[in-house]
């Protein structure tokens, strides 16, 4: 075979994920050359569009090289149209100061810094994806249904805040950890999958970081990815996991996680991402929902409660203690919760039909359909509703 | 990251405090309004919030269907109804404390007298993507 009808063939996404995969230490290497983080990102950007055009029909040899190469010739033209704007303008005296160089691991510091505590949870992860996990303004657009300009402003809000901040120091993993749980968490499919994006990003972090909680998050990811396949039928209709067909479980992504999570918790540094995950991995392992360990399950909700003391944890926790101790159990642990949490009529709906309480059921599943925050669970609500008042009418 | 909808009315919201016809402000004071509404806009899309911005035109059509192999049935304009939608402004923002800031702003637009129209607005929060973590 021909070199040329190798790369005819290369799928175009194969070569779009090395690019990407690129991103961050190409970035590192233009800091540490001298440019500002900035400049050195904007020039990064280029690059890659360039590359995104380019390498699939001729990509090079050296990916790393040719990236570094372009996206560094890209900061100097920059710099100098830059230099000479300044001295038309009489101001040549104000050339900046390069920027420090990097003393750790480049990759490291470029997520502590996008995940700035002095950016709003918005910029943080327009910045991730971008510096750290390589995409495009426009894709970032995409999946989050914005205008490209208005990704375009926030980048470059987001860079001017951290400009400020030392690259050399060391940040917070918790501020990242969240930034990365909300690219996983939230966002719409589109061309552009956040989840593996965010699967992808999780596990470069806890490769370059010893962190148990890092781990816990890769874990939680894998293994709410893993089902993935199972959570929404063909018409678009969310399946609960209890009617999940668990064969199209991914299991070697469940495997993966449990793992991942086993090693984390030997750590004995116990957080809330590794709690939630072992949620997680309490349902991967049961081969029926019926064979689910559910005792052990609120025992997780325990720690998890005493971890984050989040009333939507305790909201969870009620809907465990009701198929561990029956629905009874269950709404007495409901009981003492604020009545306006999200899901909390869904999760009240839910404990009354299995007490036996269509009437109460069917009028919470009502409520809690005008309540829900998306479209397919308001869908799945009032199907409920409506499943119950036509068992009521017969 | 959540998308609002601040929907603005030619009628049906409560009455504002500044609650002088538009036709009856002096041309300047129109001019200043739209002015106000164009650097809103403007400022948000700086800040990175904009996400689009429309105005409805007073006129319209109530359209249904009416059966097979029959034209559509229309009724209108709508005389009679109670609410009707003047144009609206989608942002996306960190929190709905955000949201309800904005809201406020956009309500400050100046009418009569330059002085704000205190204008009901409606906030109206968007359908999010189902997240992948639930319990």
């Amino acid at each position: 075979m021909t070199s040329e009808n190798s790369v005819t063939s290369m799928p175009a996404e194969v070569n779009e994920a090395l690019i990407r995969s690129l991103a961050p230490s190409v970035l590192g290497v233009l800091v540490r050359r001298g440019a500002d983080f900035a400049a050195a990102e904007d020039a990064l950007q280029e690059a890659l569009i360039e590359a995104f055009r380019g390498w699939p029909a001729d990509p090079p040899r050296d990916a790393k090289g040719w990236l570094t190469t372009v996206a560094w010739r890209k900061f100097l033209d920059a710099s100098r149209a830059e230099a000479a704007r300044r001295r038309r303008e009489g101001r040549a005296d104000e050339e900046p100061a390069p920027g420090p160089a990097p003393s750790v691991d480049d990759t490291l510091q470029l997520y502590f810094l996008c995940a700035h505590p002095s950016l709003t949870p918005s910029s943080a992860v327009a910045l991730t994806l971008r510096a750290v996990g390589g995409l495009t303004t426009r894709q970032i657009a995409q999946a989050y249904l914005v205008p490209e300009a208005t990704v375009a402003q926030r980048i470059s809000r987001a860079k001017r805040t951290v400009s400020t901040a030392r690259f050399d120091r060391p940040g917070d993993v918790a501020t990242v950890l969240r930034v990365l749980y909300l690219v996983f968490n939230e966002g719409y499919s589109g061309d552009i999958d956040l989840a593996a994006e965010a699967i992808r990003l999780t596990r470069q972090l806890a490769a370059a970081i010893d962190h148990p909680e890092a781990a816990g998050l890769l874990a939680l990811m894998l293994l709410h990815h893993a089902r993935r396949a199972a959570r929404t039928a063909p018409d678009g209709s969310l399946v609960p996991l209890a009617e999940q067909d668990r064969g199209r479980w991914d299991t070697a992504a469940i495997a993966e996680g449990i793992e991942i999570l086993q090693a984390a918790l030997a750590r004995d540094r116990l957080g809330e991402y590794q709690a939630q995950a072992a949620i997680a991995a309490l349902h991967a392992d049961a081969r029926t929902a019926a064979e689910t360990d559910w005792p052990q399950i609120v025992e997780w909700y325990d720690e998890l409660a005493a971890l984050t003391d989040s009333p939507l944890v305790r909201l969870n926790r009620s809907v465990a203690v009701g198929e561990a101790d029956g629905p009874r159990a269950g709404l007495a642990a409901l009981a003492p919760l604020d009545g306006s949490l999200p899901r909390y009529a869904a999760v009240a709906a839910y404990l009354h039909e299995r007490e036996g309480d269509v009437a109460t059921a069917a009028r919470l599943y009502t409520e809690a359909a005008a309540k829900a925050a998306n479209l397919a669970e308001r869908d799945h609500l009032t199907r409920q509703a409506a499943r119950l008042n036509t068992r009521r009418r017969r | 990251m959540a998308k609002y909808l601040l929907l603005k009315h030619y009628r049906g919201a409560p009455a504002p405090v500044n609650n002088v016809p538009m036709d009856q402000w002096t041309p300047e004071e129109v001019s200043a309004h739209v002015q106000f509404m164009h650097d809103f806009a403007a400022r948000l899309e700086k800040t990175g919030e904009y996400v689009d911005g429309q105005g409805l035109s007073p006129e319209g059509t109530f359209v249904r269907y009416d059966g097979e192999g029959r034209p559509p049935v229309t009724d209108g304009p709508f005389a009679e109804t109670k609410d009707l939608i003047a144009g609206w402004m989608v942002i996306d923002v960190d929190s709905y404390e955000r949201a309800l800031e904005l809201a406020g702003e956009l309500s400050a637009a100046p009418g009569a007298g330059g002085k704000p129209i205190h204008e009901w607005l409606e906030l109206r929060p968007f359908m999010a993507a189902p997240p992948v973590i639930t319990e």
